[in-house]
């Protein structure tokens, strides 16, 4: 569900197709009939944005069916736990959790925390804003939990308050009738999907859930994320073999610039950014960050390590380890925050790197008109792209808003090295890093982004030589001592991964991060990543064939942490630390040798912490985890059924419509999200909704994708004329019954028009698309591929100009699987009528602007 | 040597063109830009002088149940589109909700009966020492011969130059003991490259699995030496009609006619000189 795996994700579908030889059953839910449905057993069509629906009427299917993995539930998850007895469900107010606030639009929390335990969030807050420096922000790490043990537990689980008794309630409603409704599939497919679930789970047997932007991509993202964990804890497919929830991550390497991030809220390896006020020193950022329990407890050997990294020598206990160099945060800087604070007139400069945000982003009109409040842009990519051309080629220009003599912003481009010209690691959906050589010399100009950054650096810290400014001394302390090789003095990639690997006080190499220390005495720059330059050797670039080991392959590559290739695979035994079968036997504890033994992979537990260990109460870090509780990134060892602290917007997920919608949200009288993030200003107007004066006037499902043969915004595939070839229009995908009710004809032109845009796009009639009934109403849907733009080999108009800017508050990633529109046979109007197309519309629709 | 060649799986070509492009940029071939066509995902339309491999997508909409009585064509296009039921339709292979695209990668099928190199006068055409049939671009004088010769309309002069431009099942990388791009480039398996014979037995076995599997109109195309050009080098699994792939459904070696079109010929020679004659000589008797 939420991914089209067989376009986006070719090389490994080959698995999808060998597994499903070896008598796997593959079943794709998704609003589209794609190259990924033509190849399942099952496609099952819903309705874009109804994700959680579905997964919900899976989940009350479980319940109804008695199907839960009791053993599973009761050891390893939150199901036994109880909740405070002031938290109230979304099912009991009209579609709002306890501790609504509507001024702030934000959830107070702490009625949802563990019972007896206090509500807040670790730092001490009771108000889950969506603020992004520190204080777990980010939602990963979990509450202070004294010894790591919830206080209130029902074994039982019978508890009207316990998490299991809480879901089951939560989730009654999710009938196969009323998912039906909902979704606009027939009530069989919720049963037939859940009882393939159920009958491939269990002791012998497991299902995988696999995913990606389609998930992500909405004002829920994450709760659709979390609806499928449920199905998958309850089912016991968490930690086990050919279990799990896969993450498809984008082309090609953005799980690893997750990982050692390009995001502006994290430092590597998932450690929060600090914020200026709250975060005045090392101390109070430990004491604030970390849950003093479970692997995070020991958050002060992961900073001081990745300190060292950086400040080297410098770095010391009498300062802090250089603590105070690290830049703060105290705002929301993602990337549509900072674009709107672009258009704004607040940022002077951008470094625009393997992005094409004047194509790529959502409403990219508002991204280009932010772009010309610039006094500078640096663009590297292979080729000019839309982004480093705006000034002068866009459809602004087009329309006459925009003229190059106007704009005054200075645009730098710089040609990219391709990955086969450089060295460097991909890592994959399975955090396995896998290392590639340099194949040849980039051509002309072109240089690998590590030689941009790297002499960028240099030629900073040149500048800056001999200042005796206090705020030079974060640059000018840096280890910045990177070997240089070749004709074009490129610095060494290897180097880098030995940096983030790690090291000890005599210079050798660390061999995982049980070694950090926080006395200063080891670096590391990533602390997930320690270990991948174990004994002086590139673990990542081992590349032993699967024919000289077992399908496990733990000599392929490498993967953090601790290159464990399942994470939690403790979860893959028994309480006992028995396989839960023989067939699914992965890791077990061998009483005799007092250790956990393996098939092959590295057991993600304590090596010799025995299945019957129980911590004191009293204890903090690892030792407050007990011997049978396999999730040890989690406070409490166990996996989250229900979440209660880290996200905005509820710990249970909840159907929700798309921020625009054709129907009303029939569960609660809250239509959307109501921590969802939107901006109100006139660049991004929104549609009424159903129900509302003027929604009529967008009376279609607009969705927008990619397909196999382009690479996202087009940067690297409309210049190339063997893929420009295969896809050389922008087209719009209608069913038969929508052509024929709006007259658009086959091979024709159509325009498609929102409040933000009108594009025109060549017409695919096809009986891929599928009307779906909701409500008794027909919900028509228009498919419509983003690549294009004005610069390649083949240009045309762009999808995501239609959309508005609608963000799930806990990422701030935006709608772009959902909105609605308009469209009509033809070409679009040229010149200012374009415009004056756009206006009618939002007129007759009431769109303020 | 023994002879080595393609079987191309279709049922589990998933459709994403690595094996085109992949091709293209080996052969180093001239990008082909034929604009949106309209016909599904496939933009680049046929095998020519400028795409050696070509992947074919075709949406069918079909009622299941007469289908799963193992109906003909013809039968289903007769039935009427009543709606299939809902427990039928989820149990079906590689099919939803009544709809089946198929993909099918094309290539030249390196005849072994092959009209094109019999026709060729310079000799341009030539079977290689693995069996394969390949143009040589420094001898071709672009007569063009070849191009009606085949009967599966592979041969393709291209239009700045003159020449003709095939697939050579990557002649050059076979002789470095490497097997062809496309067959590299696929990432589910679909274009299998490797001798024939064990080739042929793989694709019986594979078969025989999705007959198993209730794939009724699954079938073999090429495979049998018996047809019309004696089998190919390159052949396929087909999960409908060669027709609904665009592909003749008996093909047959253009020369095995050339007798009988001599002959007649011949005969019409005869005939047309003897009604001149009696034509001439009725004039002057007249």
């Amino acid at each position: 569900m939420g991914s089209n795996m067989a376009e986006q994700h070719p090389v490994g579908f080959q698995w999808v197709i060998e597994a499903k030889e070896r008598g796997a059953r593959v079943i794709h839910v998704d609003p589209r009939f794609s190259r990924t449905s033509a190849m399942a057993d099952l496609h099952v069509p819903i309705r874009a944005g109804t994700d959680i629906a579905f997964l919900g009427g899976i989940v009350n299917y479980i319940f109804e069916h008695d199907a839960v993995f009791e053993d599973y539930v009761r050891n390893y998850t939150n199901a036994p736990v109880i909740i405070s007895r002031e938290f109230q469900d979304v099912e009991d107010s009209s579609g709002f959790f306890s501790g609504w606030d509507p001024d702030n639009s934000a959830y107070f929390i702490d009625s949802w925390g563990y019972n007896k335990a206090g509500g807040e969030a670790t730092a001490g807050k009771h108000e889950q804003l969506a603020d992004v420096s520190g204080e777990q922000a980010h939602g990963a790490h979990g509450m202070k939990l004294k010894g790591g043990q919830p206080p209130d537990v029902d074994a039982t689980m019978q508890d009207e308050y316990c998490v299991l008794q809480l879901v089951r309630r939560h989730f009654a409603r999710y009938t196969p009738q009323v998912v039906a409704d909902i979704c606009g599939c027939k009530p069989e497919h919720v049963e037939t999907v859940a009882r393939a679930l159920c009958q491939n789970s269990g002791r012998e047997r497991t299902s995988a859930v696999v995913y990606a932007v389609g998930w992500t991509h909405h004002t829920v993202g994450v709760q659709n994320i979390r609806a499928a964990s449920i199905v998958q804890m309850l089912l016991g497919n968490i930690g086990r073999p050919g279990g799990g929830i896969l993450a498809l991550r984008g082309h090609a390497n953005i799980q690893g610039s997750t990982d050692i991030p390009t995001l502006y809220n994290i430092l590597p390896g998932y450690i929060p950014m600090p914020h200026p006020q709250r975060h005045p020193s090392l101390d109070k950022f430990v004491e604030l960050n970390g849950p003093d329990t479970g692997a995070w407890g020991d958050l002060r050997p992961y900073i001081v390590s990745l300190l060292k990294a950086w400040w080297g020598d410098a770095a010391t206990e009498d300062n802090e380890f250089c603590f105070q160099y690290l830049p703060r945060i105290n705002g929301d800087h993602s990337h549509y925050a900072m674009m709107l604070k672009m258009l704004d007139g607040g940022v002077r400069g951008m470094l625009c790197v393997g992005q094409n945000p004047a194509v790529g982003s959502a409403n990219s009109r508002l991204i280009r008109l932010a772009l010309a409040k610039l006094d500078w842009l640096v663009v590297r990519d292979f080729a000019p792209n839309e982004t480093a051309l705006f000034w002068k080629d866009s459809p602004e220009h087009e329309t006459g808003e925009a003229r190059a003599q106007d704009i005054q912003t200075e645009v730098f481009f710089l040609p990219a090295a391709a990955h086969t010209e450089k060295d460097g690691s991909f890592t994959n959906t399975q955090r396995l890093l896998q290392w590639h050589h340099k194949a040849c010399e980039p051509p002309g100009d072109s240089r690998s982004d590590l030689h941009w950054i790297y002499h960028l650096g240099r030629a900073i810290r040149e500048k800056l030589a001999g200042s005796e400014d206090p705020k030079d001394r974060p640059v000018l302390d840096l280890t910045w001592d990177y070997p240089l090789q070749g004709p074009h003095q490129e610095p060494d990639a290897e180097h880098i991964l030995q940096e983030i690997s790690g090291r000890k006080a005599d210079g050798s190499f660390l061999d995982s991060y049980d070694d950090l220390k926080a006395d200063g005495s080891t670096s590391c720059g990533s602390w997930i990543h320690c270990g991948v330059y174990k004994d002086g050797v590139n673990q990542a670039a081992r590349k032993k064939p699967h024919s000289q080991q077992n399908w496990i392959a733990h000599e392929w590559g490498w993967a953090w942490p601790k290159d464990t290739r399942m994470i939690y695979n403790r979860a893959s035994a028994d309480p006992e630390g028995r396989p839960w079968s023989e067939r699914k036997r992965y890791v077990w504890w061998d009483a005799e040798q007092e250790q956990w033994e393996s098939l092959g992979d590295s057991p993600d537990f304590p090596p010799t912490k025995a299945p019957d260990y129980r911590p004191s109460g009293r204890d903090k870090k690892m030792e407050a985890i007990a011997g049978d509780k396999p999730f040890i990134l989690h406070p409490d060892g166990r996996a989250w059924l229900y979440v209660p602290t880290g996200l905005v917007d509820g710990p249970l997920p909840s159907h929700y419509e798309p921020q625009e919608s054709p129907f009303k949200n029939p569960l609660y009288a809250q239509q959307s999200n109501p921590t969802r993030q939107v901006f109100h200003r006139p660049e991004n107007p929104y549609h009424p909704v159903d129900g509302e004066l003027g929604a009529e006037v967008f009376p279609f499902v607009l969705t927008t994708y990619r397909l196999t043969e382009h690479h996202t915004a087009g940067g690297m595939s409309r210049t190339v004329p063997y893929l420009a070839e295969l896809q050389p229009e922008f087209f719009c995908e209608v069913s038969p019954a929508l052509a024929a009710e709006r007259g658009l004809e086959h091979g024709g032109w159509a325009t498609i028009v929102t409040a933000r845009a009108a594009v025109e796009a060549r017409v695919l009639v096809t009986e891929r698309i599928k009307p779906l009934v909701v409500q008794g109403r027909t919900a028509h849907v228009v498919g419509a591929p983003y690549h294009w733009g004005g610069v390649g080999i083949v240009t045309g108009d762009s999808a995501n100009d239609l959309l508005p800017l609608a963000l799930d508050n806990n990422v701030h990633i935006s709608e772009y699987k959902v909105a609605t529109c308009d469209i009509k046979p033809g070409r679009r109007p040229r010149g200012r009528a374009r415009l004056e197309l756009v206006e009618e519309y939002r007129r007759r629709a009431g769109v303020k602007t | 040597m023994s002879r080595v060649g393609f079987f191309t799986d279709t049922s589990v070509c998933i459709g994403c063109k690595a094996c085109e492009v992949a091709c293209k940029e080996w052969n180093q071939i001239p990008m082909s830009m034929h604009g949106f066509s309209g016909k599904s995902y496939d933009n680049t339309l046929d095998l020519g002088a400028n795409t050696w491999r070509h992947v074919a997508f075709i949406e069918q909409k079909l009622p299941l149940d007469a289908r799963a009585d193992g109906a003909s064509l013809v039968d289903v296009a007769q039935a009427s589109t009543a709606a299939s039921n809902g427990h039928g339709m989820l149990d079906t292979y590689q099919e939803g909700d009544g709809l089946r695209w198929l993909m099918a990668s094309d290539v030249c099928k390196h005849c072994t009966d092959a009209a094109c190199l019999e026709v060729c006068p310079t000799g341009a055409l030539f079977r290689t020492e693995f069996g394969t049939v390949v143009v040589q671009e420094d001898v071709c004088n672009g007569c063009g011969y070849c191009v009606p010769a085949c009967p599966f309309g592979v041969l393709d002069q291209r239009e700045d130059d003159g020449r003709v431009w095939k697939c050579t099942l990557c002649y050059d990388r076979l002789k470095d003991d490497k097997e062809p791009a496309c067959a590299q480039a696929c990432p589910t398996n679909s274009i299998q490259f490797g001798e024939l014979d064990v080739l042929h037995e793989r694709a019986e076995h594979r078969l025989a699995a999705l007959r198993e599997a209730g794939q009724s109109d699954a079938q073999l195309y090429l495979a049998d030496s018996d047809d019309g050009i004696h089998g190919a080098g390159a052949f396929f699994l087909l999960l409908d009609e060669p027709e609904v792939y665009g592909l003749p459904p008996d093909p047959v070696d253009t020369r095995h006619h050339l007798g009988e079109i001599w002959a007649a010929a011949g005969t019409a020679a005869v005939a047309l000189g003897a009604g001149l004659l009696a034509a001439a000589f009725g004039g002057r008797r007249g």
